[in-house]
């Protein structure tokens, strides 16, 4: 290689770091005003405290708004994820006519603005006489996720070689023990993934809980409703302090289980070649 | 007689299973029926109620002249408010989106071209933040640039102004600078995924054949690049004409942005036709203008679909 | 044929409007090595796979050892396979891999251990038992799939081109390998593969197939010396094609050829009529090249030589045609073997084989 691409490699090198820094450092203001000993958010720093971290674990309607995020995000990634498996099965082991605007379908609300999605059913939900709350919720999570349950589960289905199952099958096992000791197995890491990630996502998702939710907030909603006294922000800032650093290691063991596994198969891939 | 019966029928059902597992799309839609139904009730039932309620007349609390009308539309195209606001919502994604694929590009390119090992770790470090709360990562722009915020509160305790700066936030650039930030991971992936895909022997071929590093680009990484280009500006640009949290965090009114409009006539306007109208009226802009953008990015790169 | 162990009897089988199997025939013995060769796509996996049970057949019958199998599912059949990638399950080792056939007959842990050892020392795997599917090669992948299937004591084997990822020397190491294996265990082995060499190597009979037919079925040694259409010629190993057209009938037959004039054949069991158009077909191996002329030789001209070690082979056009070329293998032509010289081609009429389709 000549000199050109070494110092071209520096300067992309040194943007690469700036970028990653700029992803960051604006969220980690959050962290760092929660240990901040002052009601204001600003400059200069008072000193270290965990009162913020008390008070907010002190509050009773905390507990509430975290309670109902996990009923709503347990629903929503068990049953995305259950929708994700035979959606991913679907398409990955049949040819199906029309099969790509069909999955087209599937992924629309990950483009179509929230809002639309969020009024839409809200409007329906009303006028069917359905009433508000952690159900209404947990639908408009479902719609967001199954999208990201059938990408990550096709990746995973997708690598999983056919004939597998057909080897099983010469072997002596049918369709339900094939199934058990081949199938499952080697999808499990991408539906531990897809749990992991919708997950998150419910956990986190704030537009649908907002509008179809009742008088019982979610996490997100509760932060919100907070957002508009000024003398409850710092306790806003532990709470968000917390669901960062919660989603961040969710993320991080379901992108373990999924990278793990098509590192895997790629290795296999290349002994075979 | 019966047993004729008994033996013809049974014949059709064996012919119905015989025509089942024969066709193995039809056991693949059936396995898939449960996710379209899923989806199709949730989107697809509401989406086209709220297509029929566009054309329908508010009269009252929760009362609606069911007959027909196309005021709705002619109302969201015409009145100055929502013209302001459509064009303001459309300028601020169409910038957000420029910036923001123009910022991730050399990344992903010095991701798929220069990092040789630990790629995993670059993309996860890149990648994280998305999967992170979308409400707090516009929360902290708010916190950054807020009257008392960081950057004022800094630049006073620093002694270099003497009075808050006000220009910050509740505008437009505002919103602009928070929503790139927050679709910053978006745009990486993508584009990084064309580039990784590019055979490495081609760019060698391009040099062989008297490119100059700079040539090649233009003439082989980029147009090799465009459907992750393409993608990530799709994937940025539809969900962030219709952002509501942005502009509601720190727009302030001279920020807001068309999902204000469509969240007010739901809630406190009362007006779901016109919400309804226009929430369809900004979706096919959108369709419209992106079909047009990926046509003519086609067109240009002289590529066949 | 009398005593057949697996009987195909007017299989098809169809993928839309693609017909890959067709109307197909085969008796094969018990104990038998029996290959199906053919050019890619041309029906052999999809009959191999009817055998195990993973395609069912559109019409036609399948019967293994007296017992008809054709609407058996794959998990209840006395067969067993072993996959051209091997299918060696990602997430067990080699012993569980080994005994995964095995669950069924609720063997205790100790008589497991003991199958699942005899069968890895069968394909020589001794002290693999705990390696990952993930650290071994291809060749040991092989070997892991064969005692996998092997370990299941099936009437019936079937390999699916399970040589064809390997390089050239380890493929023709477990060529022998498969075939003293094969003679050990007397188990009736059913092999699919494109490479006419290994097939003719290790098989009892062959059947050549195209197109979702059988071309011919036969021992190795008749297919090679007396290809019975164009096709199989054309196909096993190296040969000249020349066409003619048919003077006169009889015990032996006169063909007239633009690159060798008029030659008188055998007839070759072919009904040919005067007016005909046949080929002739001649192996390189069996035609002769001389500086100087004798009787019968023809008068050619020089295009081209290769040398291949164990022997050069001449490319040479018959002087009154430029488009009639043949190919000469030959050691010792005295002759300086350069482009554009002139040399007399000799060849014995009885190594001319005599086709009509």
């Amino acid at each position: 290689m000549n000199s050109g691409t070494g110092v071209a490699a520096r300067i992309l090198g040194t943007y690469a770091v700036i970028y990653v820094a700029y992803l960051y450092i604006p969220v980690l203001f959050l962290p760092l005003f929660s240990f901040n000993d002052s009601i204001y958010i600003s400059f200069p720093l008072r000193g270290w405290t965990m009162k913020w971290y008390e008070t907010m674990l002190a509050n009773d309607a905390l507990h509430r708004a975290l309670i109902n995020s996990l009923k709503v995000g347990l629903a929503t990634a068990f049953i995305s994820t259950v929708l994700g498996i035979l959606g991913a099965r679907a398409v990955t082991r049949y040819r199906l006519p029309g099969q790509k605007p069909v999955v087209a379908i599937i992924m629309l609300p990950l483009v179509v603005p929230e809002i639309i999605l969020a009024m839409a059913l809200l409007m329906v939900i009303l006028r069917a006489g359905g009433s508000l709350g952690l159900v209404s919720i947990s639908a408009g999570h479902i719609l967001l996720c199954v999208p990201f349950a059938m990408v990550v589960l096709m990746s995973r289905f997708e690598g999983f070689d056919r004939s597998l199952e057909e080897a099983s099958y010469d072997l002596g096992e049918n369709g339900w023990w094939t199934f058990w000791r081949v199938t499952f197995p080697n999808v499990l890491p991408g539906i531990v993934a897809s749990l992991l990630l919708t997950f998150t996502i419910s956990f986190d998702e704030f537009i649908m809980a907002f509008f179809l939710g009742s008088t019982e907030p979610t996490l997100p909603v509760f932060m919100w409703n907070q957002l508009r006294f000024p003398k409850l922000l710092p306790g806003v800032l532990a709470l968000g302090a917390c669901i960062l650093i919660a989603s961040v290691f969710i993320v991080l063991i379901a992108e373990w289980f999924r990278r793990r596994n098509t590192l895997d198969s790629q290795s296999g891939d290349v002994i075979i070649g | 007689m019966t047993m004729l019966m008994n033996s013809t029928e049974s014949k059709t059902v064996s012919q119905v299973r015989d025509y089942v597992s024969r066709r193995p799309g039809l056991r693949g839609y059936l396995l898939l029926s449960p996710t379209l139904m899923i989806v199709g009730t949730l989107m697809l039932i509401p989406v086209l109620g709220m297509a029929v309620m566009s054309f329908w007349q508010q009269t009252g609390h929760m009362a609606f002249d069911m007959s027909g009308t196309l005021n709705n539309y002619v109302e969201a195209l015409t009145r100055d408010m929502y013209r302001v606001l459509f064009l303001r919502s459309l300028a601020i994604s169409g910038l957000t989106t420029l910036v923001t694929v123009v910022m991730a590009f050399p990344l992903a390119y010095f991701i798929a071209f220069y990092v040789k090992r630990h790629k995993m770790v670059w993309i996860i470090v890149v990648t994280l933040p998305f999967w992170t709360s979308y409400l707090l990562r516009v929360f902290s722009w708010k916190v950054i640039l807020g009257y008392n915020g960081a950057v004022n509160s800094g630049l006073i305790s620093l002694g270099i102004i003497g009075e808050p700066l006000t220009f910050l936030m509740y505008n437009p650039t505002a919103v602009v600078i928070t929503l790139t930030h927050a679709w910053a991971t978006v745009a990486i992936l993508p584009i990084y995924v064309s580039l990784e895909k590019i055979d490495r022997s081609v760019l060698e071929a391009a040099t062989d054949l008297g490119d100059s590093p700079f040539m090649r680009f233009v003439r082989v990484v980029l147009p090799l690049a465009l459907p992750g280009i393409l993608a990530a500006s799709v994937l940025i640009f539809i969900p962030t004409v219709g952002d509501y949290v942005t502009p509601s965090l720190v727009g302030g009114s001279d920020g807001y942005m068309i999902a204000n409009v469509i969240q007010f006539q739901f809630g406190r306007g009362s007006n779901w036709p016109s919400g309804a109208a226009i929430s369809l009226t900004a979706m096919t802009i959108v369709a419209i203008l992106v079909g047009v953008f990926v046509w003519v990015a086609r067109r240009m790169s002289g590529r066949r679909s | 044929m009398d005593n057949a162990f697996i009987e195909i009897i007017g299989v098809s089988k169809s993928f839309g409007s693609v017909t890959a199997v067709d109307n197909i025939s085969v008796s094969i013995r018990q104990g038998e090595f029996f290959s199906l060769l053919g050019p890619s796509g041309c029906g052999k996996t999809t009959l191999l796979r009817i055998l195990g049970g993973l395609e069912m057949p559109g019409g036609g019958k399948v019967m293994i050892d007296g017992q008809d199998i054709t609407h058996m599912p794959a998990h209840l059949r006395p067969t067993n396979m072993v996959f051209q990638n091997y299918a060696i399950f990602p997430h067990l080792n080699v012993e569980q891999n080994v005994a995964y056939g095995l669950r069924q007959q609720r063997l205790s842990r100790e008589e497991q251990m003991e199958k699942v050892s005899s069968a890895l020392s069968m394909v020589k795997l001794e002290g693999f038992e705990k390696r990952g599917a993930d650290e071994m090669s291809g060749g040991q992948k092989q070997r892991v799939a064969l005692a996998r299937a092997l370990i299941k004591r099936p009437k019936v084997l079937l390999l699916d081109e399970p040589l064809g990822a390997l390089d050239k020397k380890l493929r023709e190491e477990m060529q022998i390998e498969l075939r003293m294996l094969q003679q050990q265990v007397g188990i009736t082995f059913v092999f699919v593969t494109h490479d006419q060499e290994e097939a003719l190597t290790l098989s009892d009979r062959v059947a050549v197939m195209d197109e979702g037919k059988i071309l011919q079925m036969d021992s190795p040694r008749q297919i090679y010396e007396r290809p019975s259409s164009r096709k199989v010629a054309d196909f096993i190993g190296q040969m000249n094609l020349l066409e003619g057209v048919v003077q006169s009938v009889g015990k032996r037959v006169t063909v007239r050829t633009s690159a060798l004039g008029e030659v008188s054949v055998s007839e070759n069991d072919q009904a040919v009529d005067v007016g005909d158009s046949v080929t002739l077909a001649a192996r390189p191996e069996n035609l002769r090249l001389r500086a100087d002329s004798e009787p019968g030789a023809v008068r050619v001209t020089l295009a081209a030589s290769a040398f291949w070690g164990h022997t050069t082979y001449y490319r040479v056009t018959a002087s009154d045609s430029e488009t009639d070329s043949l190919d000469v293998a030959q050691q010792d032509y005295a002759g300086a073997g350069r482009a554009g010289d002139e040399a007399w081609l000799c060849f014995n009429p009885e190594d001319l084989l005599l086709l009509k389709y």
